[in-house]
């Protein structure tokens, strides 16, 4: 047993690397940069190829070229740098080329609190590039569980052959805390399916019969096939017919919103009894967790619900909460926007308020004892 | 019936192309495959990479490794496959605007790394794809549909641009000669390196027809008589050049190539553990 002092962009870059990454392209931004400077260390030492790109846009395209050519790839950034990456990350959606997007958020709009905390990137993770889409996107909320979240990540990006949004908090991509790793460590690792077929019948958007995706050959094996940010059919060639453009697009939505079982991952805490719900996720969560202890201790019955997943949301678990709940405050780094999507799903019964918070400093306990006080009170 | 060339290299059940009547990019592309097909290399070895705009669709009717991309990002992708997998031939066919405006600074870049990339700028003035706005490339004073009084803006010149970025090797060539394109292209390919070749092209049905540059051949003839070869061009005074461009390899030296580098820094490191 491995028993370390980490950080949680160190933990990432930990991850990462037990879960196969071989390329890394990217450009500095606070406060993610160490998952960059870590991966230009770590990565020739096993082969490995890291790349500072000129910009955050040619950071994500050159960490897809290297998944196209066959290399497990991340990327990651912070607010402005995810901003300026989602057309890319559209791109890998519709080319369904696998790649890790770390967002190691911070407060924004535009340069906004560069080195201050927020969770302010939930919508723009889920709606950040244009077009219908459905995303991955996951949220720890330790150092350990960045961790494993991020080997998650690229089994998930590589299993559904999407781009999958890591998000993380300034607070704990910073934060330093112990991990133990075991040494022989049998965490799942998950390697894209390769061709079954020869290239003569190779088609490089045929989804194989029982298979979720197609079967992804790298570039230079023999494959010669056409990637396009084009519609395309599975051939793999530009269509301009709607049918081609509605297959593709319900496909590439479906493999996502049909697998929402294997996909979607949460934690709960003192639920089991709770009458009272906090949605929280990342640091916060850790807050709205010491907040449950403060209010059980005072006799009020309150669990914490934690999506690890956020994209595609916990819909049924949280349908099932807003039945069984009188109350659910979404405690959150912003101005409420996962309290939309909690709203929508466990509105319909229960009463859902939000408590947000959006210049730079953290949620206490303290505010959140106070805050569901008042608001039982009142 | 398709030619012997055009059967082994092109996807012919893609074709016809989308390109219009008396377009350039046909040339071009021809001149590219010529060249892959004279240097003999493997196609499954070959990996083409394109942007957004006319010359982008190319990869599409070529059989090879293709890729095409986002608007400006071709040489980006281009630097993740080839630093990948080192032993692909990467070529980026790209157009004036594509390459030099949106995607101006992946181009500065991948020249100051050198990185063994061949890219191939289909320059025809105009964003044909979208109508026939004008383009980093357009002649001052010419038009276009977002410069109908004539553009006030200077353009590049995109070899002297590649040159001082650091590209080991720069040539330009055009749509009439397109022997002469395809002996830079296949040296390009050659070098180690980064190579530009500026592929001087035609857009008839835009630009051509808002600066009244009158037929297809009309606007091909036009690059025969203003194209001066490299060593007549280092020989006339500058009033004589007042309107004609330098074709033919214009630069060509030897520097470090990035993904060679790259296998050294990866030997030192290993070594050091």
């Amino acid at each position: 047993m491995a028993i370390k002092l980490m950080q949680g962009n160190e933990a990432c870059v930990a991850g990462a690397l037990k879960a196969g990454m071989r390329f890394y392209a990217g450009y500095p931004i606070t406060p993610s940069t160490e998952i960059a400077e870590l991966s230009a260390e770590a990565l020739p030492k096993v082969g490995g190829k890291f790349i500072q790109m000129e910009d955050e846009i040619g950071g994500i395209a050159a960490a897809l070229g290297g998944s196209l050519a066959g290399l497990k790839s991340m990327t990651a950034t912070s607010g402005p740098g995810f901003s300026l990456k989602q057309e890319n990350i559209g791109y890998a959606i519709i080319t369904e080329t696998p790649i890790v997007i770390v967002n190691v958020q911070r407060s924004g709009p535009s340069t906004g609190l560069p080195t201050s905390p927020a969770q302010g990137d939930i919508m723009q993770a889920r709606w950040g590039t244009h077009g219908d889409h459905s995303i991955i996107a996951l949220y720890p909320s330790s150092v350990r569980e960045i961790y494993y979240t991020t080997i998650r990540a690229f089994n998930l990006a590589e299993k559904y052959r999407t781009p999958v949004i890591l998000l993380l908090d300034e607070i704990i991509g910073h934060m330093r805390e112990k991990i133990e790793i075991p040494e022989n460590d049998t965490v799942e690792i998950y390697d894209r399916k390769t061709p079954s077929v020869g290239p003569e019948e190779y088609k490089a958007y045929k989804v194989p019969q029982g298979a979720i995706v197609p079967e992804m050959a790298p570039f230079g094996t023999g494959y010669r096939f056409h990637v396009t940010g084009l519609v395309h059919d599975e051939t793999g060639f530009p269509s301009g017919n709607e049918q081609v453009a509605e297959k593709l697009l319900n496909r590439l939505m479906d493999k996502i919103e049909d697998n929402i079982e294997d996909i979607v991952t949460y934690d709960e805490y003192m639920m089991e009894d709770a009458e009272i719900g906090i949605v929280s996720f990342g640091a916060i969560a850790r807050s709205s967790m010491a907040a449950v202890d403060t209010l059980r201790e005072q006799g009020i019955k309150v669990g914490l619900f934690r999506p690890v997943t956020i994209w595609p949301s916990p819909e049924k678990r949280l349908a099932e909460l807003g039945e069984k709940l009188s109350s659910i405050y979404v405690v959150e780094l912003n101005a409420g926007q996962y309290f939309l999507e909690v709203d929508r799903i466990a509105g319909k019964k229960c009463r859902i308020e939000k408590y947000g918070k959006f210049n730079g400093d953290i949620i206490t306990p303290e505010e959140i004892v106070a805050f569901i006080k008042e608001d039982q009170n009142a | 019936m398709p030619s012997e060339l055009v059967k082994e290299y092109f996807r012919t059940q893609n074709l016809a192309h989308i390109w219009c009547p008396g377009c350039g990019n046909g040339i071009v592309t021809r001149a590219i495959v010529k060249a892959i097909d004279a240097l003999g290399l493997n196609k499954d070895d070959v990996c083409i990479v394109s942007g957004i705009g006319c010359s982008s669709r190319a990869p599409g009717y070529l059989d090879f490794n293709t890729l095409h991309t986002t608007h400006g990002r071709a040489l980006a992708f281009a630097t993740g496959v080839k630093l990948a997998n080192p032993k692909l031939n990467v070529i980026v066919i790209t157009g004036d605007g594509d390459s030099s405006a949106i995607g101006g600074n992946h181009l500065i870049h991948a020249c100051r790394r050198n990185i063994d990339i061949t890219t191939i700028v289909f320059n025809n003035n105009t964003y044909g794809m979208t109508g026939g706005q004008f383009s980093p490339t357009t002649p001052t004073g010419d038009k276009g549909t977002t410069a109908p009084y004539g553009s006030i803006d200077p353009n590049f010149d995109l070899c002297n641009l590649a040159q001082a970025a650091g590209a080991s090797y720069v040539a330009r060539g055009t749509v009439y000669a397109a022997n002469a394109l395809e002996k830079n292209i296949k040296e390009a390919i050659q070098n180690k390196g980064f190579s530009f070749v500026e592929a001087m092209s035609t857009c008839p049905t835009y630009y051509g027809r808002k600066n009244k540059k009158g037929t297809a051949v009309d606007m091909v003839e036009y690059l025969r008589d203003h194209a001066i070869m490299k060593a007549a061009w280092d020989k006339l005074p500058d009033e004589k050049k007042e309107g004609k461009f330098v074709v033919g390899k214009l630069h060509h030296i030897e520097r470090p190539e990035y993904t060679e580098q790259y296998d050294k820094l990866i030997e030192r490191v290993r070594k050091v553990d």
